[in-house]
């Protein structure tokens, strides 16, 4: 962005040394993850691996190492890329983003001025992530607001989840990418989450996909029609990475192998 | 004696040490007291006349100091300089701009990031009238067609052609089959990790230019620098080229660039060092391309004989002929198409057209348009072969030129020194278990799955050479070695090329190691300073090992001479009783009375004969009797991901052959980046053009360098068949594996499809490009 002068923005501010905002834990039924969370720690992380192997694999397919080692996990969501992996993933966890700071404000100008008009106590708000992605590298956040985490509903026992992403080199983004968070209650899928990457303006929630998985066995035909309603509920651009029809295409292909995968970390086997 | 490590030995590479510890001297790692820097203002327009550029201060940028056009360098006849095709190319333009990203005009300022912005602040303030846009070189030649070149009659650059027509039609005329194909191999660009840049030194006291530049060919820049600047006073004397540690030239750091005149004039203008370092979207932009071959081809047999050979070339050379060749070859060595196969007739043409893209047609890694016809001739013998009901590798095997008819004359003329194809591609048949592969894909196509085998038996061409046929610009393209012992045994060593990565530390000195007997790490080897290092035509087109390798054998040879000599005036001998042995005279009959050449070197500065010269040095401007021909076969194992369209190699054997192998590791490390780089267009890379001529591919998320994780492991095999003619009987390797992967690979994609009716893909084969070869067929997946 800056590079390209972009964005020129007149000062750059370091949220490296403000306390709390980086880190990973489980408590009180969800994940933790702070903002300035490396994405290269979600990848290392062996309670990722294990309890939420969605973000997981989300985790090992975006960009290339030396970018994962900087960038963050609230910088890729805020940053709204259509492109970015990690939307799509907190649609289909149904995650909530927390946010701090003066929501209805213009960000504080750096002169200090205006500052001394500012509320002592700012405020704290929960957004979730569905009204989250308002539209390209736009979100709910305000001007004067920050993000200090998100939280991941921890699964319970019979889920799975996963992430399959097409990319045409380590370090693209996706052609397109599906991310798929579901559970077995009674034998048949419940609470599917389904949401796409780089297909539309934002990372899309296939909710006709959520439908056609819920309430079966998890059968190849019940993935062929969630896959199908998938590729339906995308909106693809043609561009260098694919036409409209290939990207359905593989949007639809990606459906059936993540939901493949993810029902077998439900049903305990696959890692 | 100390061990001495010459021709075979994997010996780690000399300067390694200091790239690894980031010691390696760039052209941005120089810095001079005083510097200023220069940026480039470029067109948003492929196609425009420039209405108006403001003056230094509209910017209204602090540190600025100048704005440079064309207007001002034509003032010093700098506005259009030569290119090596004998066409000529802006530096500036005056009026109009050609391509997209062109050069318009530049600012020096006292700091880079001044020069950024004003760049910005310029760009923002330049004035355009759009004029129409030329792209597609097919257009480009039709009667009525937008003239790229105000200068120029058409846009029909030239025609070549060679071989014989008659015949060539007459056999394919008589055949019983024959295949015709048309095939793309688009533009792409080198992307060195090290993009080009300068720093320009004008001393206005002395009257002489330190040039530092990203060249290849430090020498023959030199001289025409002389040659475009002699009107305004300087003289060869006065100049001098010195080319630093490089990241990387394949071919694209042998131009002349626009910027690197601009920043000589600015410097010989302000009277102060001027640096400048073009950024990752103008190198992709605008340096030299490579490719861009519209090819069509036909290929006939006659009871199962491959006989003649016919292929039609449109060359898109951009808005001027930059390409980089010997100045006979409009068309590099393209006519060694008729590759690894006896054929009877061959005729191939190339007309070259200007459209409204950068210039260039570089050799890319390719040793001269090699690359294209590797890919023409491989394409079409595996085409013929399944044509004909045959498995390639069958086909090729008995289509080869016999081992035993070397050296050979092909049906367009060149004498191929030495080889054995067959013995290449059976060795690699049997390192991937060919026949196994076979079966295994004919179950899995039953089951549904796509597998692939594609094979290429390539020949190449290196060595440029011999001077009756090969110059540039009328320089005979020999190359030199010089070298020096000193008096403790340790030498220094200069050449006329400059390594980018090949090695040459390393390989020079085992050479010389073979020779004399000193050992590798007591031979200092320096190229790059015009100042010091003898006249050479550079290193590119695989020819540094078959030119300057080869002198350096020879000046050792030469030192080898005088040594024997000195031995006999030291061990009173006769110089007819004296044998050699690595690093040794002794006299015959009596090993222990013995001289090193340690002693020798010693005794040439301390206790020569009297009436004989003291020291012990001497140089070689080789010139060689021909060039030398490397071959090899690969063959490439590829799924198909019927869901995606992915084409993934499962496996990629390459048996190369390029004759006596100096070092075996610095070879394999040859063939290693080489494959990467065939691979790179093979599945990934391309730079192409809308119909208003906007760029695609001129930054890196656009233009796809494949890195380690696309990289497959790539399994290596050798024969060895020397050159009868190189002293040492080393061909060149820097270019076997670019030139031979890319058709194995499309071969295989190909194979894999073969059953739906697929005969031929376009490079790259994006996975998108596979889907809807499937889609089209039926035959994608969507699981
Ligand atoms: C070469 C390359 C390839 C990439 N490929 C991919 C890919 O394949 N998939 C993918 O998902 N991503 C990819 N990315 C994006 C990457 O993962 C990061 O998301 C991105 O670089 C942002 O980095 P950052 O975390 O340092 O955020 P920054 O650059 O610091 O911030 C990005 C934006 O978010 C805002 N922001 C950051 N943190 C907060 C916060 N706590 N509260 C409010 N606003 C905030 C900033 O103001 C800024 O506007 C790629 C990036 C690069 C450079």
């Amino acid at each position: 962005m800056m590079r390209f002068r972009v964005a020129q923005p007149p000062a750059l501010v370091d949220l490296r040394r403000v306390p709390g905002l980086s880190g990973l834990r489980e408590e009180n039924g969800h994940l933790w993850v702070g903002a300035m969370t490396r994405q290269a720690e979600i990848e290392k992380s062996g309670l990722t691996r294990r309890r939420y192997p969605l973000l997981s694999d989300a985790a090992r397919v975006i960009a290339d190492p030396v970018v994962r080692n900087l960038a963050t996990v609230g910088g890729n969501v805020a940053h709204a890329d259509p492109g970015n992996d990690l939307p799509a993933v907190m649609l289909a966890y149904g995650a909530t983003m927390c946010a701090v700071g003066y929501p209805d404000r213009p960000a504080p100008s750096l002169s200090g001025e205006g500052s001394r008009s500012l509320p002592l106590a700012p405020e704290k708000r929960e957004i979730e992530a569905d009204d989250f992605f308002t539209g390209p590298f736009e979100t709910a956040l305000g001007e004067g607001e920050i993000l200090t985490g998100i939280r991941i509903p921890s699964p319970s026992a019979g889920s799975g989840g996963a992430y399959a992403k097409l990319e045409r080199k380590v370090g693209d983004y996706a052609v397109a990418a599906v991310a798929i968070q579901l559970r077995f209650h009674g034998g048949v899928i419940a609470d599917a989450g389904v949401a796409l990457t780089n297909v539309g303006l934002t990372a899309i929630r296939a909710e006709a996909a959520e439908g056609a998985l819920n309430g079966s066995d998890g059968g190849d035909e019940a993935l062929d029609r969630a896959a199908a309603a998938a590729a339906a509920a995308a909106e693809p651009m043609a561009d260098a990475r694919g036409s409209e029809a290939y990207k359905r295409a593989v949007v639809r292909t990606l459906t059936f192998r993540a939901a493949s995968k993810a029902i077998a970390r439900a049903r305990g086997e696959a890692a | 004696m100390p061990e001495c490590r010459g021709l075979g030995h994997s010996v780690l590479r000399k300067e390694d040490p200091r790239f690894l510890r980031g010691q390696g001297r760039y052209i941005d790692d120089i810095t001079l007291p005083g510097m200023l820097y220069l940026d480039i203002a470029r067109s948003p327009y492929a196609h425009a006349k420039i209405t108006r550029i403001p003056e230094v201060g509209e910017l209204g940028v602090p540190g600025v100091a100048a704005v440079i056009t064309g207007k001002v360098l034509d003032q010093y006849k700098l506005a259009w300089m030569p290119t090596l095709m004998s066409d000529q190319q802006m530096v500036l333009p005056i009026d109009t701009v050609k391509y997209q990203q062109q050069e318009v005009a530049a600012v020096v300022a006292t700091s880079r990031y001044a020069a950024a912005d004003g760049v910005a602040a310029l760009e923002g303030l330049i004035e355009y009238d759009p004029l129409p846009v030329v792209v597609d070189p097919h257009e480009a030649l039709r009667p009525g067609a937008t003239k790229v070149r105000d200068d120029k009659e058409s846009n029909h650059i030239f025609h070549w052609e060679h071989g014989d027509r008659d015949a060539t039609e007459k056999a394919l005329a008589d055949a019983d089959v024959v295949v015709e194909q048309a095939m793309h191999l688009p533009r792409i660009h080198v992307a060195s990790i090290e993009t080009c840049g300068c720093v320009a030194s004008w001393n206005p006291v002395e009257g002489h230019l330190t040039l530092y530049l990203t060249t290849q060919a430090p020498h023959a820049i030199r001289t025409v620098v002389a040659l475009v600047t002699a009107h305004l006073g300087l003289a060869e004397h006065k100049i001098r080229v010195i080319s630093p540690d490089i990241g990387g030239g394949f071919g694209g750091k042998v131009p002349v660039y626009p910027g690197y005149v601009i920043a000589t004039a600015a410097s010989v203008v302000t009277g102060k060092p001027v640096k400048w370092i073009e950024d990752r979207s103008e190198n992709l932009a605008a340096d030299s391309f490579a490719r861009d071959y519209h090819m069509r081809a036909r290929l006939g047999a006659k009871d199962g004989k491959v006989t003649a050979l016919k292929l039609d070339t449109v060359a898109d050379h951009g808005y001027s002929d930059a390409a980089a060749n010997p100045s006979k070859f409009p068309a590099g060595l393209f006519h060694v198409a008729t590759g690894s196969y006896d054929l009877e007739a061959a005729h191939v043409e190339v007309d070259g057209v200007y459209t409204n893209k950068p210039p260039g047609g570089i050799a890319y890694r390719c040793s001269f348009r090699v690359t294209e016809a590797v890919h023409a001739i491989e394409r079409m013998v595996d085409l013929l072969a399944r044509e004909s009901g045959e498995d390639p590798a069958d086909f090729r095997l008995r289509n080869f030129i016999p081992k035993d008819r070397f050296p050979y004359r092909s049906a367009l003329g060149w004498e191929y020194d030495s080889g054995d194809y067959e013995a290449a591609l059976t060795k690699a048949m049997d390192m991937i278990g060919y026949r196994d592969l076979r079966a295994e894909q004919a179950e899995k196509r039953a089951r549904g799955e796509f597998m692939g085998l594609g094979i290429s038996s390539f020949t190449e061409i290196v060595g440029a050479g011999p001077s009756k046929t090969f110059d540039i610009l009328g320089i005979k393209m020999f190359d030199s070695a010089e070298i020096r012992i000193h008096p403790t045994g340790k030498a220094i060593a200069r050449f006329g090329t400059k390594s980018q990565g090949q090695g040459h530390e390393t390989t020079y000195a085992q050479i010389i190691a073979e020779e004399l007997g000193i050992p590798p790490e007591d031979i200092a080897v320096e190229e790059g300073d015009t100042d010091t290092a003898p006249y050479g035509l550079g290193t590119y087109a695989s020819r540094s090992t078959p030119t300057a390798g080869a002198a350096a054998s020879i000046a050792s040879r030469k030192i080898r001479e005088k040594a024997k000599k000195i031995a006999a005036h030291l061990l009173e001998a006769d110089e007819a009783d004296l044998e050699w042995e690595q690093g040794r005279f002794f006299v015959k009959g009596s090993p222990d009375r013995g001289k090193t050449i340690q002693d020798i070197a010693f005794a040439a500065y301390t206790n020569h004969p009297q009436g004989m010269e003291a020291g012990l040095e001497a140089i070689s401007y080789y010139d060689p009797p021909n060039l030398t021909f490397p071959f090899g076969s690969y063959i490439c194992c590829v799924d198909i991901d019927r869901g995606t369209g992915e084409v993934s190699i499962r496996r990629f054997v390459a048996v190369d052959d390029c004759g006596v192998r100096i070092n075996p590791m610095i070879v394999e490390g040859q063939i290693h980046g080489g494959l990467t780089m065939g691979m790179a267009p093979a599945l990934m890379e391309e730079i192409s053009y809308d119909a208003d001529g906007n760029i695609h591919g001129g930054n890196f998320t656009e233009y796809l360098v494949p890195t380690a994780m696309e990289t497959p492991k790539w399994e290596l095999g050798e024969t060895v068949t020397p050159s009868p003619h190189h002293p040492i009987g080393a061909k060149g390797v820097g270019e076997s594996a670019t030139v031979g992967a890319p058709a194995a690979i499309v071969n295989a994609v190909v194979d894999a499809l073969w059953h739906l009716g697929v005969r031929h893909v376009e490079i790259p084969i994006t996975p998108q490009r596979v889907w809807s070869l499937l889609d089209e067929r039926g035959a994608a997946l969507y699981r």
